[in-house]
C-alpha cells in the first residue's frame, strides 16, 4: 500500500484517497472547435510511461481535496506532491519533458 | 521435433527418459527477418506460429526481453470464457475459444484444456439484470451461456455458500460450460515448439529498444540488446509494456497499465470442480490439476510496471473467498505476484494496423488475455500476413476511439473498474 503525502494533511495511506488518472490534462475551452483526433486525444489518450508520472489523487476520507503526486511507475516511489493548480516540480531534476 | 504420442511416452518410459531433446531451439538472431513479433507470451508465440503455419512466412523471429512465457502468461489465473455482451466481442472470444477446443491436437502438445465450466456469480438485482441481458445477447450470438438459481449453483460447485444472510448474497449466476482453464507454462511451450519446428527463431534475453523506419516512414529495423534486426513487418504483442516499445515509432495509445494480483494457496485433494467468478467483489477461484486453489484479485488503483500491487488488494479477494466458500477459511496461502496489464477505456482490445506502416500491434486485453491466445495469435498473424484485419479484429482499431465505435464491455461488464 502506498504512502501518500497529502499536501494539506501529510503522510496518509492509500485506502484514504481515490485515484484520477493522468494530471494536467485541461478540459478543452471549445470542445466544438476541436476535430474528432483532438478530442479523442483529450478523452482517452494518456501518457503511460515507465518513470516519473504526474497524477492526481483526491483524499476522499480526509480533506477531501484534489492534489497531483509525481510518482516513479517502475518503482512507486513517489517523488514529490503539490496542489492542484501549480505546475509540475522536478521536471529538470528528474529529467522529464512534460 | 519429436512428436509426442502414447507410443513415444511409452518408449521413453523403456529407455529412462533419456532421449529427450531440447523443445526448442536457442539460436543467435539473424540480420533480417521477413517479420519480428515482439514478445514472447503465449500471444506473440501463437502469431509466430500461426504466421508460419497458415501464411507461408518462415524466416521469423520473436523477442522476448525475458524468458518465454515469464510475463502474463505466467501470471494469470487462466480462465478461459468467450460470454461477452457485444457482437464483436463475442465473435472475437468465441473465435479463440473454438481453437482453444482442439489446441492440444492441433500443436501435439497437451496444454491441458479443461472445459470444466466458469460460473459467474451474481450478488444485486443489477448483476441479476446484466447477466440476463448477457446470456440472451450471446444466445442470439451462438455463444452457449445458461442462467443458475441459487440452488442450480450450488448443485454445480457445492462448495458454494449460498446462504442469504452474507454481505453479497448470491442471486443466481451465469454458466458457460465449454469455458475453463488451460496450462498456462503449456500455452506457451506449445507454440513456441510448434512454431521453432516451422523454423521461426524464439530470441530470449533480447529487448527491444529502438524502431528504426525509413525515409517514407514505414518500419525499417528494430533496435534490440542483441543488435539491429532488418525487417519490414514488426508486430507488438507485448502486454503491460506496449505503451513503451510502440512509443519507440512515436505511436501513442488509449492504454493505462495496472498491476493485476493473483496468488495460489497451499495445493490440496480436489475440492473444487469448476472455475467461479464474481466481477461484483473481485475474486477469481479454480482449482489447478497440482491441487492449488488459483485465486485473481482485482486491479490496484493506480498505474505501474513493479509486478507488485498492494496486499489490501489480495486481502479484499480473500475476504470475498471466505465468504463465498466458508471451508477455505483455514487454508493458507503459498504465494502472490502481479503482472501488468494494459486497460483500454472501453475494456476491449485493440488488435489491428498502426498509423506506422509495417507496424502492427495487439494489446489492450487488460485483465483478460489469456482466454484469447489462440485467437489473438491467429488474428495478428492474418492482419500482418495480408496488411489488412480479419473480420473478427476489424472493429478492434485504435481508430475506434476517435470514430466513437467503441465497444463497451467495461460498461456491459458492470463492474467497478
Amino acid at each position: 500500500m502506498l504512502l501518500i503525502p497529502c499536501p494539506y494533511c501529510g503522510e496518509r495511506p492509500e485506502l484514504e484517497f481515490v485515484h484520477g488518472g493522468q494530471a494536467h490534462i485541461a478540459r478543452p475551452a471549445d470542445p466544438g472547435a476541436l476535430s474528432d483526433e483532438q478530442w479523442a486525444d483529450y478523452l482517452y489518450m494518456r501518457d503511460n510511461p515507465k518513470g516519473p508520472h504526474a497524477e492526481r489523487w483526491r483524499h476522499i476520507h480526509g480533506c477531501g481535496r484534489f492534489f497531483n503526486v509525481v510518482r516513479d511507475t517502475a518503482t512507486d516511489r513517489i517523488i514529490a506532491a503539490y496542489p492542484t493548480g501549480q505546475p509540475r516540480p522536478g521536471a529538470a531534476a528528474d529529467g522529464e519533458t512534460r | 521435433m519429436q512428436p509426442f504420442s502414447a507410443l513415444s511416452l511409452f518408449r521413453q518410459g523403456l529407455a529412462g527418459q533419456k532421449g529427450r531433446a531440447p523443445q526448442w531451439r536457442s539460436p543467435e538472431p539473424k540480420a533480417r527477418y521477413d517479420a519480428v513479433i515482439v514478445g514472447g507470451g503465449g500471444h506473440g508465440l501463437a502469431a509466430a506460429y500461426y504466421l508460419a503455419k497458415q501464411h507461408g512466412l518462415r524466416n521469423i523471429a520473436v523477442l522476448e526481453k525475458g524468458w518465454i512465457g515469464g510475463g502474463n502468461t505466467g501470471r494469470n489465473t487462466t480462465i478461459i470464457r468467450s460470454n461477452y455482451l457485444f457482437d464483436e466481442s463475442a465473435a472475437l472470444y468465441d473465435h479463440a475459444l473454438k481453437l482453444w477446443e482442439g489446441l492440444s491436437q492441433t500443436l501435439n502438445y497437451n496444454v491441458m484444456f479443461s472445459p470444466r465450466g466458469v460460473l459467474m456469480l451474481a450478488h444485486t438485482v443489477h448483476d441479476v439484470q446484466v447477466f440476463q441481458r448477457h446470456i440472451h445477447a450471446n444466445r442470439a450470438n451462438g455463444v452457449e451461456n445458461q442462467w443458475l438459481t441459487p440452488k442450480e449453483a450450488k448443485a454445480f460447485c457445492p462448495p458454494l455458500n449460498i446462504a442469504a444472510n452474507i454481505r453479497y448474497p448470491v442471486l443466481g449466476g451465469a454458466l458457460q460450460r465449454r469455458g475453463g482453464t488451460a496450462r498456462h507454462d503449456a500455452v506457451a511451450w506449445g507454440y513456441a515448439r510448434a512454431a521453432d519446428a516451422l523454423g521461426v527463431d524464439i530470441i530470449q534475453n533480447c529487448e527491444v529498444t529502438g524502431i528504426a523506419r525509413d525515409a517514407a516512414g514505414a518500419v525499417a529495423a528494430v533496435e534490440t540488446s542483441r543488435g539491429r534486426i532488418e525487417t519490414r513487418k514488426v508486430g507488438v504483442s507485448a502486454a503491460g509494456h506496449t505503451s513503451v516499445v510502440l512509443g519507440m515509432a512515436g505511436v501513442r495509445l488509449p492504454l493505462e497499465s495496472y498491476p493485476l494480483q493473483a496468488l495460489v494457496s497451499e495445493p490440496v485433494k480436489p475440492v473444487f470442480p469448476c472455475v467461479v467468478m464474481s466481477n461484483t467483489i473481485h475474486a477469481y477461484i479454480s482449482q489447478s490439476d497440482k491441487g492449488e486453489l488459483v485465486i485473481g484479485a482485482g486491479t490496484d488503483v493506480y498505474t505501474s510496471y513493479t509486478q507488485r500491487g498492494g496486499l489490501h488488494i489480495t486481502t479484499h479477494t480473500l475476504d470475498a473467498i471466505c465468504e463465498l466458500f466458508p471451508q477455505f477459511r483455514r487454508m493458507r496461502m503459498l504465494r502472490n505476484w502481479g503482472g501488468i496489464v494494459d486497460v483500454t477505456p472501453d475494456r476491449s482490445p485493440i488488435l489491428g494496423k498502426t498509423p506506422v506502416a509495417g507496424l502492427y500491434v495487439n494489446c489492450g486485453w487488460g485483465t483478460g488475455g489469456f482466454k484469447a491466445t489462440p485467437g489473438a495469435g491467429h488474428l495478428l498473424a492474418w492482419t500482418m500476413a495480408k496488411d489488412e484485419p480479419h473480420p473478427i479484429n476489424a472493429p478492434f482499431t485504435i481508430e475506434r476511439f476517435r470514430d466513437g465505435r467503441l465497444i463497451d464491455e467495461a460498461a456491459a461488464a458492470a463492474v467497478a473498474h
